[in-house]
């Protein structure tokens, strides 16, 4: 039953894939009129203008590009040009960077702040306001501040990765049942210990759907970032292309920030599905 | 006496006089020639004449003297005999290193665009190596993102728009930093384009309304296409709405019918045109012939704190700006420059900017061999041109002294040492009277010039 339902489904996304691709390959058809010019001068123009081209690529033409990109993922031609591998790896690490560090205060944090009502009560308004403030708002005071631009990204991702964590991290721990936290009371378990064998795996679902919100965050953020700082990471190659007004590029880039966002959130997924108990 | 003149040529004067014979003092020469980089059949040429220069003037400390000697030698044979034991091959490589940079390792920004050209070129064609550095040039995204690197220490010296050293010197839009300017990278090589729509719109005054993208406030564009629009009738605050867009943007911005027209740097006009958006409607060089747009810039504290790097740098891009001025070099700096880790962009368009030799956008071949040019001298007079317009639309308000700005940021002295040590001729006088739309302007007389401007915000 349910492997019918599953083959179902994949015979529908793929009909609906085969679907976007055929109508993208027909609406991007040349189609565009050409006029007539001297042969000198349309050597000196683009096919856009001499042969009508549409400015939009085809599904050909990225799947030819993207077969070039892949098939020589890691090359170095000097510090402003290197292969699509290199840039993804250096936008993974900052994420992973600012995001671990992330972790490392907003998880403590958050545990402190949830196990005091009264410290839960006195941040509330500071973090409520923190909270909704674009994470690129902060990047010129960062730049100014840190005087750093790799820094000021990896700060980026710090800044907007932790209120997601922090928040979900105070109300998983706020909200332990009081009746487990009243029996390890009357068995006298020390407040340490009752920290991390009751409230800790009682948190652990909520806390770790926070992770799971900001790694998604986060992974917006980057490239946002990174086009506004450039140099490397998948940011700088959307801003790179762009500036060749080189779409192609700027599509094989969206698939494939695409694709790492999923695969960071299913990561997260599993980890979410590995602590979580049945009640 | 121009240093890269034969030394060995018995007619040749070497102290006083003129060189060419065709004026009177040497300063009257090198003013003619209001340094043009000369052709010099190569670098290490050049520096062997200075060199050779200096050593036959110390052996005969008399001009008459040197005269009967190579008269009645021959030229060659005193060539042959000097380098017999005197090693002008090893002297002429100890001059060209001069002191040994304190730093070797250096970076500098870029934004992509042909205004670049000396600063990137200068990389895959070996200028920065043969001064003994080894820099990396940076692709930027945009001009606040430059000015906050290079102030951040994280560039060492940075391509920036020939007023923004000036701005952030006194403090506008940023804190007030002492920058310097050792050399401007291009002049003229900008455009404005308007989208293909506007094909029978070609009088200014039709214009009103329209919206325009520049790239920066602190432009020289910015100041171009106010003066032009002022100049037909036009107010730019209050007639027409002027973006900062970042260079880029324009091209997908004037497809997208977002914008009018731009004045914008070079490969960007071209690349509308190339990709049928738009048209050239006219090159800034018709505005003003000769016009500063770029410049390399550095920060005083690097100047003193690594002055031999500062040199070798200088140096190394008034080198490639000397080779990047000459047309037979063109195509092979437009391939130099064309691939992804450069400026990105088809070889074809680099090609129509640098040659000159480019489609309008209206289904003519235009030539223009100085559409764009290179010229390193930092000219005094530009800096006091661009003071009088920041103050003209607003950006500066109160009293500004112009030369004491323009001689702080603008090493005109400083460049003109260097230029000479390398054999080239400067001009002797840092500043010069240019006119700007048929008006002459005066370096000496910045407030009439100001005063005589009908447009102007607040006044």
């Amino acid at each position: 039953m349910t492997s019918s339902l599953r083959l179902r489904a994949a015979l529908v996304s793929i009909s609906l894939l085969v679907a976007f691709l055929g109508v993208w390959h027909l609406a991007t058809r040349s189609t565009g009129t050409t006029t007539t010019m001297s042969p000198e001068y349309a050597k000196l123009m683009g096919l856009t203008a001499t042969q009508g081209k549409s400015a939009m690529p085809g599904p050909l033409d990225v799947g030819a590009k993207l077969w070039e990109h892949l098939k020589r993922p890691f090359y170095d031609n000097g510090p402003n040009d290197k292969g699509l591998g290199i840039q993804l790896a250096y936008s993974i690490a900052r994420v992973g960077t600012g995001y671990l560090l992330a972790v490392l205060v907003a998880i403590p944090l958050g545990f402190l702040i949830g196990m005091s009502p009264l410290l839960s009560k006195a941040l509330d308004p500071f973090i409520q306001v923190l909270k909704p403030i674009s994470p690129l708002a902060w990047m010129p005071l960062a730049l100014y501040t840190i005087k750093d631009s790799s820094i000021s990204a990896i700060f980026v991702i710090f800044i907007c990765s932790i209120w997601p964590m922090l928040l979900n991290t105070v109300f998983g721990v706020a909200g332990v049942r009081k009746e487990w936290i009243h029996v390890a009371r009357t068995l006298e378990v020390g407040t340490v210990r009752r920290a991390f064998t009751v409230i800790l795996p009682a948190a652990a679902p909520t806390i770790l759907t926070g992770m799971r919100i900001s790694i998604g965050i986060a992974w917006l953020v980057i490239v946002a970032a990174e086009m506004l700082v450039g140099g490397t990471g998948i940011g700088y190659f959307v801003w790179n292309e762009w500036n060749n007004l080189s779409i192609t590029n700027v599509i094989i880039a969206i698939l494939l920030i695409g694709i790492i966002g999923m695969l960071l959130d299913q990561i997260l997924a599993r980890f979410t599905r590995m602590v979580t108990f049945p009640e | 006496m121009s240093t890269f003149d034969n030394p060995f040529d018995p007619d040749r004067n070497l102290r006083g006089g003129c060189a060419c014979g065709q004026h009177r003092s040497a300063a009257e020469h090198e003013q003619a020639k209001a340094l043009r980089c000369e052709p010099v059949e190569s670098e290490e040429k050049r520096y062997e004449g200075v060199v050779a220069s200096a050593v036959m003037r110390a052996m005969f400390p008399q001009d008459v003297a040197r005269r009967a000697f190579l008269k009645s030698v021959g030229a060659s044979t005193a060539l042959a005999a000097l380098s017999q034991f005197f090693p002008l091959k090893t002297a002429t490589e100890v001059f060209a290193q001069a002191g040994t940079p304190e730093k070797k390792d250096l970076k500098v920004g870029f934004i992509p665009i042909t205004c670049a050209t000396p600063i990137i070129m200068a990389a895959p064609l070996g200028f920065y190596a043969k001064h003994g550095l080894n820099v990396e040039v940076v692709k930027t995204a945009g001009w606040a993102v430059i000015r906050d690197k290079t102030i951040n220490k994280e560039y060492d010296a940075a391509h920036m728009l020939a007023p923004m050293p000036i701005a952030i010197s006194l403090g506008l839009g940023a804190n007030a930093i002492p920058f310097a300017v050792p050399a401007i990278e291009n002049i003229n090589g900008q455009g404005i384009v308007l989208a293909a729509k506007h094909k029978d719109k070609r009088d200014p005054k039709d214009w009103k309304g329209m919206k325009f993208a520049i790239p920066f406030d602190y432009s020289m564009h910015n100041y171009l296409l106010r003066y032009y629009l002022a100049e037909h009738g036009l107010d730019p605050d209050t007639d027409v709405q002027l973006r900062s867009v970042p260079p880029p943007e324009m091209v997908a911005n004037l497809r997208a019918d977002n914008i009018d027209g731009f004045l914008a740097p070079d490969n960007v006009c071209q690349r509308a045109i190339y990709d049928g958006v738009g048209f050239m409607h006219l090159l800034s060089k018709e505005i003003w012939d000769g016009h500063p747009c770029c410049s390399f810039a550095a920060s005083r504290e690097f100047i003193t704190s690594a002055p031999n790097s500062f040199a070798a740098l200088t140096r190394a891009i008034v080198d490639a700006t000397a080779y990047a001025s000459k047309a037979e070099n063109r195509k092979q700096i437009a391939e130099a420059i064309a691939p992804a880790n450069y400026i990105n962009a088809p070889v074809t368009v680099l090609e129509q900017v640098l040659t000159g030799t480019y489609a309008d956008g209206l289904g003519g071949v235009k030539t223009d061999a100085k559409r764009v040019d290179f010229d390193p001298f930092p000219w005094q007079s530009f800096a006091v041109w661009m003071l009088t317009q920041m103050k003209r639309w607003g950006q500066i308000k109160g009293d500004v002294d112009y030369k004491a700005v323009a001689e702080q940021v603008y090493l005109a002295t400083d460049t003109k040492k260097l230029m000479t040590e390398m054999g080239l001729s400067p001009p002797a006088s840092a500043y010069k009277s240019f006119a700007v739309m048929g008006k002459t302007f005066d370096p000496a007389k910045p407030e009439d010039y100001l005063a005589s401007f009908k447009i102007r915000k607040g006044a």
